[in-house]
């Protein structure tokens, strides 16, 4: 057994906050700078040399990539011989939050309440995910999550006979019908299986995983190669403007369901794709 | 085609701007985004001004980080234009002309524009470092309680933006699509 003081997590939230908002992770850099190289539209390859510029300005200024610093998305792998002392694991890392958010000159973006609404200044609560794994470690990744893309994103629960097809189709679907507005180019998380929460959250890990990986399993593998290239043949193009770039990343995850159903969450990401993963 | 212009937007120099064209913004504009919308459209309907002159307006839908020390304000990129156009055309009726945002536009949005000689400019989204550069004043007129969103009038210079609909209501988002997939 292992002890480590809930400040110590608090510490790490708050700096990977600022980091993962002032930093794109170097996989989705390569993917932006790999994309431009192959579009030769004048309008795309423009806007395409703009959003490097900007990340470039974010890194050697330190500044916040985007406005939308996102809702704080926290995820936790505990590892079961950890024994979290001196404070509440839940309040370690929203204080956490709210330091990072407040020292890292980040939008607080978070209302209080989804339909009578009004900020809570601080940007928390955050979303937390806690996973419970072997070991003696705490590994933290602190995922801003814009909502452009955000909203753009959906699920549908379908029946077992809609097969292969009726993902493939679903996911052109989310995308087509996001067109311009999450600004694309844009980083597409798949989660097909499980119940319809978990499928939710498989389409979020999806997005945390880097660009340059693949899903272990063959088959999805060939599916995320696939449906990258069919999502770029719609056209849509960098900000909706037309070109090849639509998106620039496609990842699915997938676990096992029942056998009356075909959950498929597909969360849609920006071209800032933040996460930072640090291990206590 | 590449053009510098300097606000206000007249309805003549509206009328000059089309679809596609690569436009260098320089002037005073305002900004606002949900809540601000909701409350100036309020006060519209309570008979009451608004915290600054409409007539030939630029609105910037943004609602920007924090400035750090030494900065005039923080990432400043736009957001997802369609949550205001519940509300995009009653500012157009009071003569507001611009909006810089990004992403789709309803028909009764579009519609507007042609009436009044609206102007629809895209700033690249996620770009908010890069188009903090441009915006050389900020001061904030009202709303303070919003926070992020209250009501800003910026001066900017050589803003980098992209006209998407004109005030005929061409749009870029149609024909830069259907132009890539054609030649493809």
């Amino acid at each position: 057994m292992r002890e480590i003081e809930a400040s110590r997590i608090t510490e790490v939230v708050k700096r990977l906050c600022i980091e993962a908002n002032e930093h794109l992770p170097e996989d989705v850099k390569c993917a932006i700078r790999r994309c431009r190289a192959c579009e030769d539209g004048e309008i795309a390859g423009g806007i395409l040399d703009n959003i490097i510029e900007n990340f470039e300005i974010a890194d050697n200024e330190n500044v916040p990539i985007c406005q939308d610093t996102g809702m704080a998305c926290v995820f936790l792998e505990i590892g079961q011989d950890v024994h979290i002392t001196g404070g509440l694991l839940t309040d370690a890392v929203n204080e956490g939050v709210r330091q990072g958010y407040g020292e890292g000159y980040l939008r607080k973006s978070v209302v209080k309440d989804p339909i009578r609404r009004g900020n809570t200044g601080d940007n928390t609560p955050a979303m937390i995910y806690t996973e419970l794994v072997a070991g003696e470690e705490i590994r933290i990744t602190v995922g801003p999550k814009g909502f452009g893309s955000e909203n753009m994103s959906m699920i549908r629960m379908f029946k077992p006979s809609a097969g292969l097809q009726g993902i493939k189709d679903f996911i052109l679907e989310v995308v087509e019908t996001a067109g311009p507005n999450p600004c694309p180019p844009m980083v597409v998380g798949v989660g097909i299986g499980g119940t319809f929460d978990k499928a939710a959250l498989l389409a979020k890990k999806a997005l945390m995983r880097p660009l340059d990986s693949e899903n272990p399993d063959p088959y999805y593998a060939a599916l995320e190669k696939e449906m990258l290239e069919k999502v770029n043949a719609l056209g849509i193009g960098p900000q909706g403007f037309g070109g090849r770039t639509t998106a620039i990343g496609l990842n699915i995850e997938t676990m096992p369901t029942h056998i009356a159903g075909m959950p498929c969450a597909v969360n849609i990401n920006c071209h800032v794709t933040r996460h930072k993963t640090e291990v206590i | 085609m590449e053009k510098h212009i300097t606000l206000p937007l007249t309805a003549e120099l509206a009328k000059t701007l089309h679809a596609g064209d690569t436009v260098y913004l320089t002037g005073t504009i305002y900004t606002s985004r949900d809540a601000g919308h909701k409350r100036m459209c309020e006060a519209l309907a309570r008979g009451e001004e608004l915290p600054f002159d409409p007539a030939d307006a630029t609105i910037y839908y943004v609602g920007p980080t924090p400035a750090k020390p030494g900065q005039v304000i923080g990432s400043a990129g736009p957001t997802t234009s369609g949550r205001m156009d519940a509300y995009a055309p009653t500012m157009m009726s009071v003569g507001a002309r611009g909006m810089i945002g990004k992403g789709a536009r309803l028909p009764e949005v579009v519609e507007a524009m042609k009436q009044y000689s609206g102007v629809y400019f895209g700033a690249i989204g996620g770009a908010g470092a890069l188009l903090a550069k441009c915006i050389k004043k900020a001061e904030l007129i009202a709303y303070e309680d919003l926070g992020a969103e209250a009501l800003r009038k910026l001066y900017v210079e050589e803003m980098p933006l992209i006209v998407i609909i004109d005030s005929e209501g061409r749009n870029l988002y149609e024909e830069g699509r259907a132009a890539y997939l054609a030649k493809r």
